[in-house]
């Protein structure tokens, strides 16, 4: 057991001016064979091999990473955390991810900063009014807590947003889930590793899976950097490059990689204490504890590999910010980035079983898999370790695509991460 | 932002295109015959290739045709256009991917 992080240990170790913290997670060797390896390291795989080994007694797993831990998109990402999903399906899903959030920073003894501030979807025509009031009433009627707010209600909360959205895109009204907000993303994945390795979990950076071994239809082991490591049982969790790794199992995804873009702004004074977010725009904003904002804009729209992001995509969202709030215009952007997002034909992941025996996959989070990451990970480990799906996963499977049940989440995904 | 030469136009930005996704998927001909799997790998599943990858386009804001482009996905550099219909050009296919 690694010594437990709190108000002690911070005291102790600054006496020693924190030269003296221990390493968080080991950095192994391979062993020669594991009874699961899970390939990549974000946030998602991470919390499967936590899970694996804290609910499923499964220790004996190597988590294998191409770089580095969160160098994904769970480190790219805008942190948003909601549940209020259209469908039953996602619903369920979802929201047993935000109660996972609930608790994470005591289950993993590792503050995640998640910050319940609320998360906002406004509405500018008559149509959009229509699709937020039925998804609200859907979210409550699955649990969910989701609530209308007036254009007023929104003024009190925003008092920096033009209303008028500068003539063009007024704002008639918002959808508001209240234990939505963000976290820290670095160290969702930083938690998990720590407390997978302290599970026994290998921890692998650095080294590329370049092949499976599959025998007879089964999978046996994993070609890495590192060469050849056996293992009883695979999970994929590649995010923007899945298509790239099953094609290496001969397994064909309905999905398209794109670049999807953010930036933040130079730090600032508290200007917004909620998250904004408009499908209808193109854009989202939030402002984290440095004071910086968090603007996340949309897909560039071929696929596309390259962790960028293209300049139209960026002027548009810009343009967009400043006609919702006018004050920021003068804001100076301080970074931009990209990250590949794995995008699905219905906007729902496949957690998923395969064709291939002992190879399980977890992708499709597209644009919105941040908030997902605890339940993700949870779902696919009880997935992996029995063999089947868990009923909370069950509608998210690759067969789908050929029985046409689709879990149609464009509304509530699209852009809105 | 892609320079993409229009066959008919000349070079605009990508501004001025629309994407349509892969191209030379064909619909199964024997379609009444299809089982659900052949259904699913034509609707759905795609090659969303890291290296070169062939593609369709529109010229939405110009011309308002459709051609094929043969695009590096990583570095995103443009090495053909040719129109619809015809058959791809032979390239190197980089596999340092
Ligand atoms: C700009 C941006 C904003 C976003 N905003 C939000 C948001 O506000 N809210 C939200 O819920 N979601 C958001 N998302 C989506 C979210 O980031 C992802 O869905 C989620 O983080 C995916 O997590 P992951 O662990 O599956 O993937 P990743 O964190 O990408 O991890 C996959 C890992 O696999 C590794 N890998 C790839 N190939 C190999 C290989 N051959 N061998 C070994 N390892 C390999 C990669 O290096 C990577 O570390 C956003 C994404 C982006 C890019
Ligand atoms: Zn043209």
């Amino acid at each position: 057991m690694k010594s437990r992080y709190s108000i002690f240990s911070l005291m102790r170790n600054a006496l020693s001016y924190h030269e003296k913290w221990p390493e968080a997670w080991r950095s192994p060797e391979p062993k020669p064979s594991y009874d699961v390896i899970i390939v990549g390291g974000g946030g998602h795989g991470l919390a499967t091999a936590y899970y694996l080994a804290k609910l499923h007694g499964i220790h004996n797993v190597a988590v294998i990473e191409r770089g580095w831990l969160g160098g994904g998109n769970t480190g790219r990402n805008t942190t948003i955390v909601r549940s209020n999903y259209l469908w039953d399906e996602s619903a369920a899903l979802y929201e047993h991810a935000l109660k996972l959030w609930e608790g994470m920073s005591q289950e993993l003894n590792y503050n995640v900063m998640f910050s319940q501030r609320g998360v906002m979807n406004l509405a500018h025509n008559q149509h959009d009014l229509r699709e937020l009031s039925r998804r609200i009433n859907a979210n409550r009627l699955n649990g969910v807590d989701s609530e209308f707010l007036t254009p007023q209600q929104i003024k009190d909360l925003v008092p920096i947003i033009d209303l008028r959205g500068n003539g063009r895109y007024p704002v008639l009204g918002a959808s508001m889930q209240r234990r939505g907000g963000t976290a820290r993303h670095d160290a969702v994945a930083w938690g998990y590793a720590r407390r997978a390795d302290e599970q026994g979990v290998d921890i692998i950076q650095e080294c590329p899976v370049h092949g499976f071994e599959i025998e007879n239809g089964k999978v046996v082991g994993v070609q890495t950097a590192k060469g050849l490591i056996k293992a009883k049982k695979v999970g994929v969790v590649v995010a923007g490059h899945s298509s790239v790794m099953a094609e290496m199992a001969g397994i064909r995804l309905p999905l398209v990689s794109h670049p999807l873009q953010a930036l933040v702004s130079e730090p600032v004074k508290p200007v917004i204490d909620t998250v904004v977010m408009s499908n209808a725009i193109h854009a989202y904003i939030s402002q984290s504890d440095k004071g910086e904002l968090v603007i996340g804009a949309g897909v560039d729209k071929y696929v596309g590999y390259g962790q960028r992001g293209s300049l139209p995509v960026t002027e548009e969202t810009l343009a967009a910010v400043c006609e919702l709030f006018p004050s920021l215009k003068r804001m100076r952007m301080m970074r931009q980035w990209g990250g590949i997002v794995d995008t699905c034909p219905d906007a729902s992941p496949i957690i998923s079983k395969t064709p291939v025996e002992g190879f399980f996959i977890n992708c499709g989070w597209g644009t919105g898999g941040f908030k997902a990451t605890p339940g993700s990970g949870w779902v696919f480990a009880d997935t992996i370790a029995n063999d089947r799906p868990h009923p909370l996963n069950e509608a998210f499977s690759l067969e789908r695509f050929n029985s046409g049940y689709l879990v149609d989440e464009h509304g509530a995904a699209a852009v809105a991460h | 932002m892609l320079e993409i030469n229009c066959p008919y136009c000349g070079p605009r930005f990508e501004t001025e295109f629309s994407y349509g996704g892969e191209a030379h998927i064909e619909r199964p001909k024997d379609s009444e015959n299809l089982t659900d799997e052949q259904w699913g790998d034509y609707v759905f599943m795609n090659s969303n290739t890291k290296g070169v990858f062939l593609e369709r386009w529109v010229h939405t804001s110009g011309c308002r045709r459709w051609f094929n482009v043969a695009r590096d996905t990583v570095s995103y550099q443009i090495l053909a256009v040719y129109e619809t219909g015809a058959k791809p050009p032979k390239l190197d296919l980089r596999n340092d991917v």
